[in-house]
């Protein structure tokens, strides 16, 4: 019966082509520019790390006290730890895993050709198992060289690449800033979106070209590339900035269970209360700690111009599928004589709704597969306009249509022009046989 | 005139009108506030930097290893650099209007590290050529001398005797009087005169999100920026950039070999890369109104193709009963103007609503009235075009059809 009404609303939809078209360019227009802004939202709204984002949190310590806020209507607290309350925290130990960290830079001495300068990290052993870094040969660098302050590096996939062309470079030196480094270990391309462990150079950022220990960049006076932010001028010197209240590090822990959170908050507020009663802090102590989504909330990842744009973008599709429905009942109010004929021959009403709904379906699945190639253009560009410069290679392979993408598209598409095609196909069921021969 | 009976007609098809005024609202509503979006991004992006940015190209310097004497290094690359024939004057600086980070830091009126500031402002630390390399308008006071430029070194930060800023920022901070030879406070309880007032200079940061409402709140402090990463600004003659930017990293590398010369472009190019989200954005944007413009149209004039075929025997018979082809016409372009005016009236009042809750919700630039005025003007007269053709065709109708078929 289906296929009988298939081939029924192809004949239908051939007879009156205008009308055709432009129902199926509204369903295909109106799913594009919707399914475009809505898979850019989907991409940077997604969960970096889905099977751990809930054990991972990042402690915040309110080291500038209430007063440093009186202007903030947020009343957030400091995103970064001062270098102090880092150490503090990594001495004390008491999660999982834990690392302190922050973006710096070092010129990569290869040899042969010019030196350049490569973007790194300076982090704890724990980085890797936390944030489940994918190895492509050897490891993690131990425990011991985070104490030791090893010259040990481990590489990410392009800065292996581009020093050790075309061969292993696990065991073999690099030069950074002078220094010969061991590469322990080499990334496969890893690059989470968001970049989550570190926002505050942008949530979509690139992963860092190169790993060393936390200890041996201090150790080094590497310098910051990141966000530095201090309520006062810091002390002269190296030392001076790691005594300050200066925040410039990022922190993260694993906590596997409630209780380990439970405890480690608990942790953090006496810690924070016995700066109180030791002098340095003049405030009541307060603390917080937020999980993966939780701090990408906090931290505002995903930029308001996008939810705007997707909320735009489905008023346009609204607006389509109203422009589909006023075309359907005209479509269908044209066909009542036919309609009334098959009436008068027997058809029941739910015949002729089925039949016309159908023919909605058609709409909406051809309507569909345009959309989706114009959600396809649309994305490409939007990719084109953005500079190089901004580009994250994840994002762009997140950003275009995968198997999940397109099923969602056709879903949709179908699932909103029969939902909206109802109506006009129950109106069309529900006409007098006898009213459409009489004016026959 | 004909107003009543056409409402009367409109009541027996209610759905399809209803649906057409909704088709409006809603367009009217989407296309208010993507114009208004589109606008603020315009308005950002042609915000001046204040400086003479036809003439400017940056890149950024740094040695391998550290020099010996950062201070005599910088000074050799800037003899260098300004050796260069067709260039006006170049600096050594943290950074620039533009460039994307920079300082920031907070300006008080009182000593007390403790009070309030009074205004969050950039830091700009510049040698006494900063305000020609950058190509500035000094409109008070003055300007640097030589004598006065300390260093400002990460291992050794000092506070700062004296400061200019911007226009926008003295007005903020001294909104009355004449702010050169006032006192405001910076990193501790030592005072800093104002000496200068510069006409405008953009942040670091591209207007957009937290840099909007201090987007030219900018303080040039007398310092060398004291770091083995360092942007240089070098201002050329008219019409001899190309040729400056050409000559210069052979320029630099005969200096010392030991370097990275690094981002050599063009301020145009600085200003295009800060802005490149927004231009997407905006193009985004304009494709979806015009799109939905189209669409409704389209879906206007496909509806009223139909309405005029369903009513060719009542038009048929208005003609025999004496109706011009001009009244028939009107009769439609009537009919279309209450709709459409209808459904302008809900997208205004929709569209102001919408604009309202993202401004309050998401942070957005509240929508200017006159976008709605332009978004509904459109509207109306695009579905008035759109009805043009259908109601043409039915003033053709023949007024003998009436009598067939009777």
């Amino acid at each position: 019966m289906l296929g009988y009404y298939f081939e029924l609303a192809i004949r239908s939809l051939k007879a009156n082509v205008v009308l055709t078209l432009l129902m199926i360019a509204a369903v295909g227009v109106g799913i594009g520019a919707s399914m475009t802004m809505l898979t850019t939202l989907r991409a940077m709204s997604g969960d970096p790390i889905a099977d751990k984002s809930a054990r991972l949190f990042v402690p915040q310590i309110d080291v500038w006290g209430p007063d440093s806020r009186r202007q903030d209507p947020s009343d957030q607290l400091p995103d970064q730890l001062t270098y102090r309350d880092a150490t503090a925290l990594m001495r004390a130990h008491r999660a999982v895993r834990q690392t302190a960290m922050y973006s710096m830079g070092m010129d990569v001495d290869p040899g042969t050709g010019r030196p350049f300068q490569a973007s790194g990290r300076a982090t704890y052993a724990d980085f890797f198992t936390l944030f489940e870094v994918p190895f492509r040969a050897g490891a993690p660098w131990s425990a011991k060289d985070d104490e030791g302050r090893a010259n040990v590096v481990v590489l990410g996939a392009k800065l292996a690449e581009r020093v050790f062309p075309g061969s292993n470079a696990l065991g073999r030196t690099v030069n950074l800033d002078g220094r010969e480094y061991r590469v322990v270990g080499v990334l496969q391309p890893w690059n989470p979106v968001p970049k989550f462990y570190d926002t505050t150079s942008g949530g979509f950022a690139n992963t860092e070209d190169f790993y060393v220990p936390f200890t041996n960049a201090v150790e080094r006076q590497s310098e910051s590339f990141g966000n530095q932010n201090c309520s006062a001028l810091p002390p002269a010197g190296w030392d001076g900035l790691l005594a300050s209240d200066c925040i410039w590090l990022q922190f993260w822990v694993e906590l596997p269970t409630a209780a380990a959170v439970r405890d480690y908050r608990a942790f953090l507020h006496n810690y924070a209360a016995e700066q109180r009663s030791s002098g340095r802090f003049h405030w009541p102590p307060r603390v917080e700690l937020h999980d993966v989504s939780d701090w990408m909330a906090q931290q505002r990842v995903v930029p308001e111009q996008v939810r705007v744009n997707t909320l735009i973008g489905l008023g346009f599709l609204v607006v389509c599928l109203i422009n589909a429905v006023g075309l359907m009942l005209a479509k269908f109010g044209s066909r009542a004589s036919e309609l009334g004929v098959r009436r008068a021959l027997g058809g029941s009403s739910t015949d002729i709704f089925l039949q016309c709904v159908v023919e909605t379906a058609v709409i909406g699945l051809v309507g569909g597969i345009l959309g989706t190639g114009l959600t396809a253009l649309g994305l490409a560009i939007d990719r084109a306009l953005l500079a190089p410069g901004a580009k994250n290679v994840q994002l762009d392979t997140l950003t275009s249509i995968d198997g999940g993408m397109l099923a969602i598209i056709l879903a949709v598409a179908v699932a909103s022009t029969v939902g909206v095609g109802v109506f006009p196909a129950w109106r069309a069921s529900r006409l007098q046989p006898a009213w459409q021969l009489k004016a026959q | 005139m004909e107003i009543l009976p056409i409402l009367r007609a409109l009541k027996r098809n209610k759905v399809g009108a209803i649906l057409v005024t909704l088709q409006i609202a809603l367009t009217l509503a989407v296309v208010a506030n993507a114009l208004s979006i589109i606008q603020y991004h315009m308005s950002n992006m042609g915000r001046p930097s204040g400086m003479d940015e036809a003439n400017i190209f940056t890149l950024q310097n740094h040695w391998v290893g550290e020099p010996q004497n950062l201070r005599a290094s910088i000074a050799d690359d800037m003899a260098a650099l300004r050796g260069i024939p067709g260039v006006v004057d170049a600096e050594a600086t943290d950074a620039y209007p533009l460039l994307g980070g920079g300082w920031g830091w907070g300006i008080r009126l009182k000593p007390d590290p403790h009070s309030g500031g009074v205004a969050q402002t950039t830091l700009y630390f510049q040698d006494a050529h900063g305000l020609e390399a950058m190509g500035l308008k000094l409109v008070a006071g003055r300007w640097f001398s030589a004598a006065e430029i300390g260093e400002w070194d990460m291992n050794d930060l000092k506070g700062s005797p004296s400061a200019v800023l911007t226009a926008a920022l003295a007005k903020r901070v001294f909104p009355t009087g004449n702010p050169v030879g006032q006192v405001i406070y910076l990193f501790d309880t030592s005072p800093v005169h104002v000496v200068g007032v510069v006409e405008r200079a953009q942040t670091p940061w591209p207007a957009q999100g937290f840099g909007d409402a201090w987007a030219e709140y900018s303080t040039f402090l007398p310092f060398q920026f004291m770091n083995n990463g360092l942007s240089y600004v070098v201002r050329a003659r008219p019409g001899q950039l190309t040729a400056v930017m050409r000559a210069t990293p052979d320029r630099l590398l005969r200096v010392t070999r030991q370097r990275v010369v690094d981002q050599l472009i063009p301020f145009s190019e600085t200003r295009t890369r800060a802005y490149q989200v927004q231009k997407s954005e905006s193009w985004l944007l304009a494709t979806v109104v015009g799109l939905l413009l189209a669409i409704t149209v389209f879906g206007t004039v496909g509806l009223s193709m139909y309405w005029v075929g369903q009513r060719r025997r009542q038009i048929g018979l208005r003609r025999a009963l004496g109706a011009t082809r001009l009244d028939i016409l009107r009769y439609f372009h009537t009919e279309n103007f209450l709709i459409a005016g209808t459904g302008a009236l809900l997208g205004v009042a929709g569209g102001l609503g919408v604009s309202l809750w993202l401004a309050t919700h998401l942070g957005t630039a509240r929508m200017s009235p006159l976008y709605i005025g332009i978004g509904a003007v459109t509207v109306l007269v695009l579905s008035q075009l759109a009805v043009l053709g259908p109601a043409l065709r039915a003033s053709l109708i023949p007024p003998s059809l009436a009598t067939r078929g009777l």
